[in-house]
């Protein structure tokens, strides 16, 4: 190499691959790590927790309002005397089931469509943006409540109706990402050499328009847990499974005689809700590249 | 013997960063007296303006630490202040009011928000203490001695009303304010065109003769540094290698790195009488190999009458309003193994005719042949095979790669794209591609961010000439390129023509760039073609009143061959947005000899 040039400052500070630089950043970021490892413990116990704790969180096992640590029952019972840790841990592994899959609908839905838009422009991007603009616009908990109470309340039918809602926010960053990124002149190069639009929209733009994708994504998660919530509040849930809101539902009704039977699954809702928040925090700090020459 | 207003001494600033302490300038003394000019030249990354920050405790606010030396500033009272020493609540009533800055980019340096009598009166209220009205009145003062056309209007609008000359004359008003001692400019006139770059330089020379203001100029131009130093301080990884009078450095530079920076400078008019392009000067390697194509006579791409335009859409149902009328009627022809460039100013539709070449803007109308296949008409399936033919080297190498991408990927890619090697052949030609270039195959497996600019920009080559075209579209392809490493790449571009006989449609601003390497030149202003010919016709005889004032312009490399004020004759650029009803009149030519045409017809100059 003949090269007279030398590294400067920016160059030894970027020496990596961006995800492993990214990684590294997150590590740093001590709140979002200890996220991290609750959330892990949180998915571990939803998986592994009914082979270790096999009482069906549906049989009535004791004496109603018994208060825990009582009788060798940790979380107490609830009205029917059923066991509130079990409710706890096979709520947790439906909550956190329609939290990601409705992240993940919402996520595939969202950055179809901001990608589409951002991409071609012109009247495909008008189309699809008053799309959107619609469903921003929704009273999003009502517009679930009509799918759930017209289609039936299957798991199923409830991710959708938290998917179809959310996708909004997910299509508007892609959208801006693409608008931004098809301007570069990579793409530019890219589409010189021979690149097919598909192989544009997916190859190309995509890995680069990520990460601020990812952080929503992370953020969706948690949403939809709230909003699952919600809706079992309501009783708008599935009556053959137990998830946290509708725990917390079902036993509105003694909220001042036996307030742990409301507390305790809203608490395992806001420390779930806040890790992945966090997480999400972290993940933006690490992802965000003007934060990460600090 | 004066006091000098300003010395450096021994400085040394230290960055922390997650690999360490780097050392951002190390061990550099020198001194600024009143009423000269100090010029700090040296590539991207060598403390020059690290330097200038630390003279303002600026530095800090990066990152960076003071860690040696002393910065001594004699105050308007008289005393002498350790810059390295001082507080910062006191430098705040030195910055800005002893000290001005002027920074690079005109566009971000004014607040939007805000017009230009509050920008330019807001020094004044804070370290002069004056009223409203006496605030005012200085205000305007100083547009007039800026020299802005129409001051009074000006202090009531704000920054997007103004062009980017204007912009910078209030950002060097504002410097102005408070009649600073020592004015700081960092690279006042990098993002300017030239010919707005001439006026700039003449002002702030100018007005250094009328204050005595003490001035120290960055940048990394040494045609710059040639107009406006009387003393040069050269650096090189934050350390001064040389410091002399300007014409100590241009007649008898002492060190290498001094000679080797000046040899790799084109200098406008070192070509006269040649016929054609010649390889850049470099330093160590004196005798290059091979030898500039003369070329032959038979055309490659013919464009005939190419016109593009872009809708301005606004209102409810975001209508056309108007049009910008980008490339206008624009013919030329590019003879196979020939370099032919497109100069002109930012704005001109240099780039746009490049794009519209390979149809990455879609042009209005006209013809585009290579190899006698039309562009303009064709399918996009058919479009996508003539890309084959054509490729384009894009002027910021920090942008045009992928960061996400393995460097052979990226290099690889249009292999893939068109399925012309796969397998072992694919790597082959990849590993064959990156020797071309000549770059290490350890590169291959790197990412974008862990190369030096030059080295992207080869990286870039080197992608272009994987489909083997007959021609590359270089936009800017060298512009953002420190001069030694801009010298090496044309090199390569030219040695490559050589022995792939290729064509090159070199578009650039840079007119001694340009004369050094194109066989054929079109000067374009306003979407036209306002002169085109070979390149010894064009630049020993120019004949538009454009291209002459253009070639004015531009700064030479060389103390004494100095430009005044009086020797610029501007106006201002006319807008290209026409009305939806405008008739754009057809470009006609005279001939002036053979194959040296101007325009005739009006050029809106």
């Amino acid at each position: 190499m003949s090269d007279m040039e030398q590294r400067t400052t920016q160059d030894i500070i970027a020496e990596r691959h961006p995800f492993i630089e990214a990684w590294q950043m997150f590590r740093r970021n001590h709140a979002a790590m200890v996220a991290l490892v609750v959330l892990s413990l949180i998915g571990f116990g939803a998986i592994f927790g009914p082979l270790v704790y096999p009482i069906d969180p549906f049989e009535m096992v004791w004496t109603p309002f018994s208060p825990p640590g009582v009788d060798g029952f940790i979380l107490g019972t609830d009205y029917l005397g059923r066991d509130l840790l079990s409710a706890i841990i096979h709520g947790a592994r439906v909550s956190i089931l329609i939290g990601l899959s409705a992240a993940f609908m919402s996520v595939f839905i969202g950055v179809s469509v901001g990608a589409i838009a951002g991409f071609y422009r012109g009247w495909v991007e008008e189309v699809l943006m008053r799309i959107t603009e619609f469903f921003q616009v929704l009273p999003t908990l009502l517009f679930s409540m009509v799918i759930v109470a017209l289609f039936g309340s299957s798991l199923m039918m409830i991710t959708f109706s938290i998917g179809i809602v959310s996708w909004t926010a997910v299509a508007r960053i892609t959208r801006s990402e693409y608008l931004r990124i098809r301007e570069l002149e990579y793409v530019m190069a890219s589409r010189a050499s021979g690149s097919t639009d598909a192989k544009l929209i997916f190859k190309v733009i995509l890995p680069n328009a990520l990460p601020p994708i990812i952080v929503q994504a992370a953020l969706m998660v948690g949403s939809a847990i709230l909003f699952e919530a919600g809706l079992s509040f309501l009783g708008l849930t599935d009556p053959n499974v137990v998830s946290w809101g509708q725990v917390i539902g079902s036993n509105r009704q003694y909220i001042l005689d036996a307030g742990y039977t409301v507390t305790i699954p809203g608490i395992a809702i806001f420390i779930t809700v806040l890790c992945i928040s966090l997480v999400g925090d972290g993940l933006n700090d690490a992802l965000n590249p003007r934060l990460r020459q600090r | 013997m004066t006091k000098p207003i300003a010395s450096f001494e021994n400085l040394r600033v230290e960055f922390e960063t997650k690999t360490g302490t780097v050392v951002g300038v190390e061990d550099v003394s020198f001194k600024i007296k009143a009423k000269e000019t100090v010029c700090v030249v040296g590539e991207s990354g060598s403390g020059k303006s690290v330097s200038s920050l630390s003279m303002l405790r600026l530095v800090e606010f990066g990152g960076g630490k003071l860690t040696g030396g002393t910065l001594k500033f004699t105050r308007k009272s008289g005393e002498t202040l350790d810059i390295t020493k001082a507080d910062q609540s006191l430098m705040r009533t030195i910055r800005g009011n002893e000290i001005g800055m002027i920074f690079q980019e005109p566009m971000t340096a004014l607040n939007p928000l805000f017009t230009v009598a509050q920008q330019l009166t807001e020094g004044l209220r804070t370290h002069k203490t004056l009223g409203k009205e006496a605030a005012a009145k200085r205000a305007l003062e100083l547009l007039y001695q800026v020299r802005i056309p129409e001051p009074e209007r000006r202090l009531n609008q704000y920054p997007h009303e103004l062009s980017g000359g204007m912009r910078q004359r209030v950002v060097i008003a504002m410097a102005l304010a408070c009649e600073p001692r020592l004015l700081i400019a960092d690279e006042p006139t990098t993002a300017l065109d030239v010919t707005i770059q001439a006026e700039i330089l003449a002002l702030i020379d100018r007005l250094k003769q009328e204050t005595g203001t003490a001035v120290m100029f960055i940048t990394h131009d040494m045609s710059v540094v040639a107009q406006m130093a009387d003393r040069v301080v050269v650096m090189h990884r934050g350390k001064k290698v040389e410091e002399g009078t300007v014409e100590q450095i241009f007649e008898n530079p002492k060190h290498d790195y001094t000679k080797s920076l000046l040899a790799a400078v084109p200098k406008l008019g070192e070509m006269k009488g040649k016929l054609l392009p010649e390889p850049m000067r470099l330093m160590g390697n004196e005798n290059t190999k091979f030898k500039p194509l003369s070329g032959s006579d038979e055309p490659l791409l013919i464009v005939k009458n190419l016109t593009t335009r872009f809708a301005v859409k606004g209102g409810f149902l975001r209508r056309t309003l108007a049009n910008v009328h980008a490339v206008e009627d624009v013919s030329f022809t590019l003879m196979k193994g020939k370099t032919l460039s497109l100069v002109g100013e930012s704005g001109c539709g240099k780039s746009t005719v490049g794009r519209s070449l390979l149809r990455l803007v879609e042009p209005l109308s006209g013809q585009v042949s290579i190899d006698g296949q039309n562009i303009v008409t064709m399918s996009p399936p058919e479009l996508r095979k003539a890309r084959l033919n054509m490729q384009m080297v894009f002027q910021d190498p920090f942008a045009s790669l992928n960061p996400q991408m393995l460097l052979k990927d990226q290099v690889a890619d249009p292999m893939r794209n068109y399925n012309t090697h796969s397998g072992e052949a694919l790597d082959k030609r990849v590993e064959m591609l990156f020797d071309r270039v000549k770059l290490p195959h350890s590169f291959l497996r790197r990412y974008p961010h862990e190369l030096s600019g030059g080295q992207r920009q080869r990286v870039a080559i080197a992608r272009a000439l994987a489909l083997n075209p007959k021609l590359i579209i270089a936009d800017e392809a060298v512009s953002a390129l420190d001069v030694s490493v801009q010298a090496q790449v044309l090199n390569l571009m030219l040695e490559l023509q050589s022995e792939l006989g290729l064509s090159f449609l070199f578009i650039s601003h840079d007119m001694a760039v340009v004369e050094r390497v194109s066989h054929d030149v079109g000067v374009m202003y306003l979407g036209r073609i306002v002169e085109f010919g070979p390149r010894s016709k064009i630049f020993e005889n120019p004949q538009h009143a454009y291209t002459k004032a253009l070639l004015k312009a531009v700064p030479i490399a060389d103390p004494r061959q100095r430009r005044s004020e009086n020797d610029l004759n501007f106006k201002p650029l006319a807008s290209p947005i026409h009305s939806l009803h405008y008739e754009a009149v057809p470009s006609a030519y005279e001939t002036i000899s053979e194959g040296h045409f101007i325009l005739t017809t009006d050029s809106g100059y």
